[in-house]
């Protein structure tokens, strides 16, 4: 049944000689139904979409109070379809109120916002969590409608999403018979994203929209070879600004921050024509992404260097060339990031990926094959983390009294909590209530107290600011301001990472901004820097997120191994990994090679599993634990998405006993108890779940350092006294699917059986050679460090002229 | 127990894996900074609810150190509670294992800033204790000599072959000594911070915690 459109807006589509795209439509259509997923290509008028059915519902201008909420994971996307929203509705002469809210809308239209919200109201998950932690939620959200997802595809499976889902858990009890809508963008499977949305067991409908031409793709070809190893794609740099030049506005992609700051200083200095180029990232201040941003929206800027801040859907106009610089490691993101592109439906979009190293030019062939094949990646299972139920029962408890039942009930309408066990609630809520431990030493102190009437209230009201000030899933690692010296009130430059300062010395030059910087100390909390003429920063920055390669790709670049030559990839590339067959041999799918050799010094154990990033980096710390068993002093290792080197002071005869799945399972056991990787996930996990709180009520944190200790003691503290303690429960299980992807391992030794290949070399091998390049390095806290520790005090002590 | 044993003021000390200090011809053992009822404080003041076991933990580990030691004497140097309110809170499994610890010896409470006054545990509460040529006092006071302090909780970061490690330390010159913190919930301040810097002598030494403790010039 084709429902009609109020006259306002059909003479709104006429008068521009537009109509209406068939998927907009069929919204339109089912606009009843209590959840819809529309799947839609970038630039096939989503966003409209979603919103036709309220601005029809709302266009005789009767309704007051709260009709739609949007949600979007950006704050800039919320500001941007403000923007989008706002003028067609003018345009059209709807009596309707648009108004956005995020982290940054001041405190007094927050609460004018709360009293009198507009039709149409505009957040992000974490803006949404906080406004349903209100006591007069119920009011704000009482005739709520409908509720639109945006880019649901960028917050399905993960916290946020997780978060998001439960706070609509919420508002559906506050607002019987509010619709759902999710708006994403191409994925391999719908349903489970409808499975996330929809109010469980609600059905959801699935729409999907024409997917549009395939897009204008290739490998950018380049002068000069690409480097043996580095991140960067510096080399490339004189290409780069030929496609600028060509082009009217390009978009320029990295993976991580630190590569992104790197390349824009460079092509800085190469830019002899002045091209307009701007940067744009999550560390730099708002101030300065907020400029880079109106320049883009004037077109003002002829390229911008960007990161995943720029993935989601902020309409930047005239973009008519994505550069993808690195490996994309993910085909999905790939493809969405070539949809920036000519952001018009119907046209096709043009990109070039740039490969940062040789290796990259083998994954980059092996992506571009898969997106000619429509082949994205595929998702996996997903079930609701307890550390965000956790923060959910607080958020829920700021609102006012509850029944444990009613929430409960609640929270498994929740697609990813539909099979919570009652039990499991039962320890989140008495982790809530009294910290959740076997010696009850909080009784006076809990947080939440149950009444005589059986509701659970918040002890103390004032507890309330406390959860509401440390609402949200994104943790970062602790960041710091950095600003020039003696710049007091000025700009911010941005942020670095807490650890990242901590290892600083006077002196030390480093990029932030584009620029580099000279550290000149520390001010309350604030890095103090200053300008320098060094061309080369002393130390870089690493940060930004990993992304482990997906295992299609994984999969797509073992095939390739096993051809006979390489006659699609480049010269230097196919001479490359020639030269790798003939000293040692290539890895192969159901084969494990590993690589021993020494150099500088050091003994090294190269294993190419290509398992990804995060579970390559598991595997390294199982490895080493039991070399340390071993006696092989193993003193760290670095990995990559397709392998792991290992560096220490003993040669590694036999590693068959290394990767048997037994040994690594039962070290994994061990290993689970006491690790870095557990112990940070354990502080995000505590992070989310309330057992130490980021942010305090009165501002600025400590500066007296030795007031604040590591989370790493409480970690172990739990384990020797409380180890059944539900915080463990959470690590565990987040361990084995985040950073810790045993799972990945497991898929590995599965694939590989009993055939393991040791070559013993002499030195490097072609393919170990960029490893040794490769950041994130992880020292193993062994004997070998005392060895080096005492060895170091007695060269220490005799320069001084001190005898040990 | 793989102790260090190290000169002061014409004395042998011996510095504990634990951060400990040993000082055998007297029979003497020293702590600084314990800490204890420190997750209770937070608690009590609308903090965190952290695993309340840190009091227990440290216990255990002092217990382990007199059990090694035998000492006749020992001198907790001041912050042995978070506050005096955590001091006179104390649950009574934390109670009954101090009691057991000060049985048969002689044992002193300094005076810190988080406990100024004192608790009902018994014991000696004093603001600073004289033995021998060395003075035991929570914080350290200009133009001191042998004096053996707290307060600080000093740790120290080293480089080996490129990679930085960081642990806790005691720091040693010929006027004073500073002993790392001994509670489990305490932090460290890295004493090439100014506060530490600037109150040790230009030969100082520091002597980094592990299984093996380990004499080096303090990094600066």
């Amino acid at each position: 049944m084709t429902r009609p459109l109020p006259p306002a807006i059909t003479g709104w589509f006429t008068a521009r000689g537009w109509s209406i795209h068939p998927h907009q439509q069929a919204m339109l259509d089912r606009a009843a139904a209590p959840c819809q997923l529309l799947i839609a290509p970038t630039g096939g008028g989503k966003t409209m979409a979603g919103f036709l059915p309220t601005l029809a519902e709302l266009a005789d201008g009767s309704r007051a109070g709260l009709h739609t909420l949007y949600v979007s994971p950006l704050k800039a996307l919320a500001a941007d379809i403000k923007r989008n929203l706002t003028g067609p509705i003018t345009d059209m002469g709807l009596p309707i109120r648009v108004e956005d809210r995020t982290g940054d809308t001041s405190s007094h239209t927050k609460r004018r916002q709360r009293a009198d919200p507009p039709h149409i109201l505009l957040t992000t998950p974490e803006s949404l969590a906080l406004l349903v932690s209100y006591e007069d939620a119920h009011r704000t959200f009482a005739g709520l409608q409908r509720i639109i997802v945006d880019e649901i595809h960028a917050l399905a499976e993960s916290k946020r999403g997780d978060q998001l889902m439960l706070a609509l858990s919420r508002l559906s009890a506050l607002a019987p018979g509010l619709r759902r809508v999710g708006l994403s963008a191409t994925v391999e499977d719908p349903a489970a994203i409808a499975r996330l949305l929809a109010r469980h067991p609600d059905p959801c409908e699935i729409l999907q929209a024409d997917p549009g031409p395939d897009p204008d793709i290739a490998m950018l070809t380049t002068e000069a070879p690409p480097p043996w190893s580095g991140g960067g794609g510096k080399y490339a740099i004189p290409a780069v600004l030929e496609q600028v030049k060509r082009h009217r506005t390009t978009l320029i992609f990295h993976n991580t921050r630190a590569q992104a700051e790197l390349f824009f200083h460079h092509l800085w200095l190469a830019n002899d024509a002045q091209l307009p180029i701007g940067i744009h990232h999550g560390a730099l201040a708002r101030e300065q992404r907020e400029k880079v941003e109106q320049a883009m929206v004037d077109g003002r800027l002829r390229a911008i260097v960007c990161t995943g801040s720029l993935d989601l859907g902020i309409d930047w106009g005239d973009v008519d060339l994505v550069i993808q610089v690195g490996a994309p490691k993910n085909v999905k993101r790939l493809v969405q990031r070539i949809g920036r592109a000519n952001h018009r439906y119907n046209a096709p979009s043009k990109a070039l990926i740039v490969p940062a190293n040789r290796f990259e030019v083998i994954e980059c062939t092996a992506a571009l094959d898969a997106v000619r094949a429509h082949a994205l990646d595929g998702d996996t299972d997903h079930t609701g983390p307890l550390d965000v139920l956790c923060q959910h029962i607080l958020i829920r408890a700021c609102a006012g009294p509850f029944h444990a039942d009613d929430l409960f009930a609640e929270i498994r309408t929740a697609g990813a909590y539909a099979d919570l066990p009652r039990a499991t609630f039962d320890r989140c809520l008495d982790f809530a209530a009294t910290g959740g431990y076997a010696l009850r030493a909080y009784d006076q102190w809990q947080r939440l107290i149950q009444r005589p009437d059986g509701q659970w209230q918040l002890r103390d009201p004032r507890r309330a600011l406390r959860i509401r000030m440390n609402i949200g899933t994104i943790v970062d690692a602790d960041k710091m301001q950095v600003r020039y010296q003696r710049s007091r009130g000025g700009a911010p430059l941005g942020e670095v990472e807490e650890y990242f300062a901590s290892m600083l010395r006077k002196g030390d030059t480093f990029l932030i901004g584009g620029q580099i910087v000279r550290y000149e100390g520390m001010r309350e909390m604030v890095v103090e820097v200053s300008r320098t003429p060094y061309l080369k920063p002393k130390i870089a920055t690493f940060m930004g997120t990993k992304f482990a390669t997906s295992t299609q790709l994984s999969d797509r670049i073992l095939q390739m191994f096993r051809q006979d030559d390489w006659p699609e990839l480049p010269g230097h590339t196919r001479d490359w990994l020639r030269l790798q067959r003939e000293v040692s041999r290539l890895p192969e799918r159901d084969r494990l090679l590993i690589e021993s050799f020494p150099h500088d010094g050091r003994e090294h154990v190269v294993a190419y599993g290509f398992a990804g990033k995060n579970a390559q980096q598991t595997l390294g710390l199982l490895i080493t634990k039991r070399m340390e068993e071993m006696g092989l002093n193993p003193m760290g290792f670095v990995s990559t998405d397709y392998a792991t080197l290992i560096w220490g002071l003993d040669p590694l005869d036999d590693p068959r006993p290394l990767f048997t799945r037994d040994n690594l399972v039962e070290t994994m056991e061990a290993w689970l108890a006491d690790n870095a990787v557990m112990k940070r996930t354990f502080k995000g996990s505590a992070i989310i779940a309330g057992l130490i709180d980021r942010n305090q009520p009165g501002g600025q944190r400590k500066t007296g350092r030795q007031a604040t200790f590591s989370t790493d003691i409480l970690y172990d503290t739990l384990r020797k006294y409380d180890p059944d303690h539900v915080m463990l429960e959470i690590t565990r299980a987040e361990a084995m699917r985040g950073l810790v992807d045993f799972g990945r391992i497991e898929e590995m030794l599965a694939r590989i059986g009993d055939r393991i290949d040791h070559a013993r070399l002499t030195r490097v091998s072609p393919l170990a050679a960029p490893l040794f390049l490769e950041p994130g390095r992880i020292p193993i806290a062994g004997m070998a460090d005392q060895r080096l520790l005492e060895e170091e005090a007695q060269r220490l002590m005799t320069a001084a002229g001190l005898a040990a | 127990m793989n102790a260090l044993p190290f000169p002061f003021r014409g004395e042998t000390l011996h510095a504990l894996p634990s951060g400990g200090l040993h000082w055998p011809a007297r029979r003497l053992l020293c702590v600084a900074d314990l800490h204890l009822g420190k997750s209770d404080r937070m608690a009590r003041r609308g903090g965190p609810m952290l695993p309340p076991y840190e009091s227990l933990d440290t216990l255990d580990r002092l217990a382990d150190d007199i059990a090694a030691t035998g000492p006749s004497e020992v001198v907790c140097l001041g912050d042995s509670f978070d506050d005096l309110a955590a001091g006179r809170d104390l649950a009574g499994p934390v109670r009954a294992r101090i009691a057991a610890l000060m049985a048969g010896r002689r044992w002193i409470w300094v005076l810190g800033n988080h406990d100024p006054g004192p608790v009902d545990l018994g014991g000696t509460h004093l603001a600073e204790y004289r033995a021998g040529p060395l003075v035991f006092r929570h914080i350290a006071e200009p133009g001191a000599a042998g004096e053996v302090s707290g307060h600080y909780h000093p740790k120290a970061r080293v480089t080996l072959r490129g990679r930085s490690l960081s642990r806790r330390c005691l720091l040693v010159d010929s006027a004073r000594l500073i002993l790392p913190a001994y509670g489990t919930y305490t932090g460290g301040l890295s004493c090439d911070r100014p506060e530490l810097a600037t109150l040790m002598e230009a030969g100082a030494e520091a002597i980094l915690l592990g299984p093996q403790p380990v004499r080096l010039p303090m990094p600066r």
